[in-house]
């Protein structure tokens, strides 16, 4: 529980405005903020005592605290939003209306749907549009059950998810790095497999120096990792890797300061960090050089749709955010995020 | 009469105070139970120490959920941690109280505070652009037991040297003047009077330094390569219970997500040891 401590100050205060104005006695008084126990207790009660602001806050308010909170802070939150989750839920599922739209699933997704959300909400006043994260395997988990408006997903739908509609909103590329010192331009698919799968574990063996490989690889879960396995069609079982990471800063931040590593992130995340000097570089698949444009034209073999997710031909307000959504008025945001819009 | 109304209200309030704090850790307790409850029904408790390695899925029958690489990141980067910093912490918490002067003394004390109030993400990020880059140019990959103890010892020093400082102020005046009529030398009153009476109190810091150091998740996630395997050596990765539920929690689900809520329990349990260690061990002293 140390961890949520971070960055504290402010997000605390913000909470216990928020349940202030719960209880509706504002202006709060000080020696109620100072009053009490210790951070970390405080920390916990005013999050469980928040939970049910959530839904009055715009998305832009939420946008920003979920920029603000450290992924540690972020986990608590979904601790108690798990613990209130059988009652929200509940409510959440048959108090909907024409008013609200809830979306979950893949963090890749998630924060260009927020900043969609945010657009959608100045332009269609009144309109509160709830974006939660969870990964593509919750956001299709809660479409397929009704918990979710919208789910959203980093990848294809597989066949046993046939009943569900998928709209492509944008594409996403995950390209292999290397440290920008590493003399080698170029790995075939083959030598990739091989080094994933533990088989070459120095780099003499594909042209480079004598020098141990270290394997970076990404947690479980991660869409970025079935996306990659999916290609090089290896199973999580197979893979030896020597570092395990959570998101793509960290794995450009890993390669980046180990000039032997290898791994893999999305590709508008590399190519800006490699734009901004960090010394990374990205590796061609095959020959189709690793770029944002080449996901544009789709000639790049290592991409994925972003997609959102509903369980029936989606009517009201879910089609018109849709709509919205895969509209070219929303492209600026989409290339912001380092994604790459849909050419139709 | 107004002042026992006042008596009264601030019973009543200190009650509700307790109260809820009690309530809000019995109430984690029960739903971390309720959560893993699908997990222990449908994979077993066994199965968490016998299986062949981690690799979690969302039914039970298709992942593989063994728990014992993870359980030994997490006791080897604590036991680590608390090694390293126990003796450099205590010795720190020795040098301010009776060697350095007043004023050094002061300064010192508000730098180590200082140390203990430095957010874990800036620890870990640092370990993450300085120290694992140092140590992989020696031993690659360089995320690694080491730099997670390393870290996690730096992260403990100050819990460990407060408490301790602490301690020390706790010795009686009495018996450092007794030391000192007797012509005892500085190290001797230390050696002989100042540690043994300060005993529990070292104890406990050491122990609340442990606890510190088993629920770290940030700065272990960033440094320690997080790779599920029983390290060899210090300069494999490894990962640690926390960090295991960070990483994978945001998107577990069904069985895998009541299996994280396991090692959670898990992790509670270790916790509610050392605290129960930390209270024998200060009851015994208080006795004895």
């Amino acid at each position: 529980m140390i961890g949520e401590n971070t960055r504290l100050p402010t997000n605390r205060i913000d909470m216990l405005i928020e349940i202030d104005s719960v209880f509706g006695n504002s202006p709060h008084r000080p020696d109620t903020v100072t009053g009490s126990g210790s951070v970390g207790k405080k920390a916990s009660a005013t999050c469980c005592m928040a939970r049910p602001t959530v839904r009055r806050s715009t998305a832009a308010a939420r946008f920003r605290r979920l920029k603000e909170f450290p992924l540690s802070n972020r986990l608590f939150t979904c601790l108690v939003a798990l613990l209130s989750a059988s009652i929200v839920s509940c409510s959440s599922a048959n108090n909907r209306s024409d008013h609200q739209l809830v979306l979950t699933g893949s963090s890749t997704v998630a924060p260009l749907v927020l900043e969609m959300a945010k657009r959608f909400e100045s332009q269609h006043p009144g309109v509160r549009v709830d974006v939660q994260t969870g990964g593509s395997s919750r956001g299709i988990a809660d479409a397929m059950r009704g918990l979710a408006d919208i789910g959203m997903a980093s990848r294809s739908l597989r066949e046993e998810e046939y009943e569900l509609h998928a709209f492509a909103i944008a594409r996403d590329g995950v390209c292999v790095i290397l440290h920008r010192d590493n003399p080698i331009e170029a790995l075939t698919d083959a030598q990739i497999v091989a080094i994933y799968s533990g088989e070459i574990v120095n780099w003499s063996d594909v042209g480079g120096h004598d020098a141990p490989i270290t394997v970076v690889n990404k947690a479980a879960g991660r869409s970025t990792l079935e996306l990659f396995l999916e290609y090089f069609d290896l199973s999580s079982t197979e893979i030896r890797a020597d570092v395990v990471i959570g998101d793509n800063e960290q794995g450009i931040k890993t390669v980046a300061g180990n000039s032997n590593a290898i791994g893999y992130v999305s590709i508008g995340t590399a190519e800006f960090d490699a734009s901004a000097g960090i010394a990374i570089k990205l590796l061609p698949v095959g020959t189709v050089a690793a770029s944002v444009d080449n996901v544009a034209t789709g000639s790049f073999p290592l991409s994925r749709p972003l997609n959102l997710v509903t369980r029936s031909e989606p009517n009201g307000l879910a089609a018109t955010f849709i709509e919205f959504a895969r509209s070219d008025s929303v492209h600026d945001l989409i290339r912001e995020q380092y994604f790459v819009p849909i050419v139709p | 009469m107004y002042r026992s109304y006042r008596d009264q209200w601030l019973l009543w309030w200190i009650r509700g105070c307790a109260v809820l704090a009690g309530m809000i850790v019995l109430l984690i307790a029960v739903f971390l139970l309720l959560e893993s409850l699908p997990a222990l029904r449908h994979i077993g408790l066994s199965r968490f120490f016998t299986d062949p390695s981690w690799h979690p899925a969302a039914t039970a029958a298709q992942g593989r959920f063994n728990l014992v690489p993870m359980l030994a990141g997490t006791l080897l980067a604590m036991t680590g941690a608390v090694a390293i910093a126990t003796p450099l912490g205590i010795g720190s918490a020795l040098f301010c109280h009776f060697y350095a002067p007043p004023l050094l003394a002061t300064a010192y004390r508000r730098l180590i505070e200082l140390l203990a109030g430095i957010p874990s993400v800036v620890y870990g990020f640092w370990g993450l652009v300085v120290l694992v880059p140092l140590i992989a140019r020696w031993q690659p990959p360089g995320a690694s037991l080491l730099a997670g103890i390393l870290i996690l010892s730096v992260m403990v020093l100050p819990t460990i040297t407060l408490v301790a400082d602490a301690a020390f102020s706790n010795v009686p005046r009495e018996y450092l003047h007794g030391a000192a009529a007797l012509g005892l030398s500085r190290w001797g009153t230390i050696r002989g009077i100042v540690l043994p009476t300060a005993r529990s109190g070292l104890l406990t810091g050491m122990i609340l330094g442990t606890g510190r150091a088993i629920g770290e998740t940030m700065a272990v996630l960033m440094v320690c390569g997080n790779v599920v395997r029983m390290p060899d050596s210090l300069f494999d990765p490894v990962r640690t219970i926390t960090a295991n539920i960070a990483l994978e929690m945001a998107y577990a689900v069904d069985d895998h997500r009541s299996a994280l809520f396991v090692s959670g329990l898990l992790l509670m349990v270790m916790v509610i040891a050392l605290v129960a260690a930390a209270d024998t061990v200060s009851r015994r002293d208080g006795n004895g």
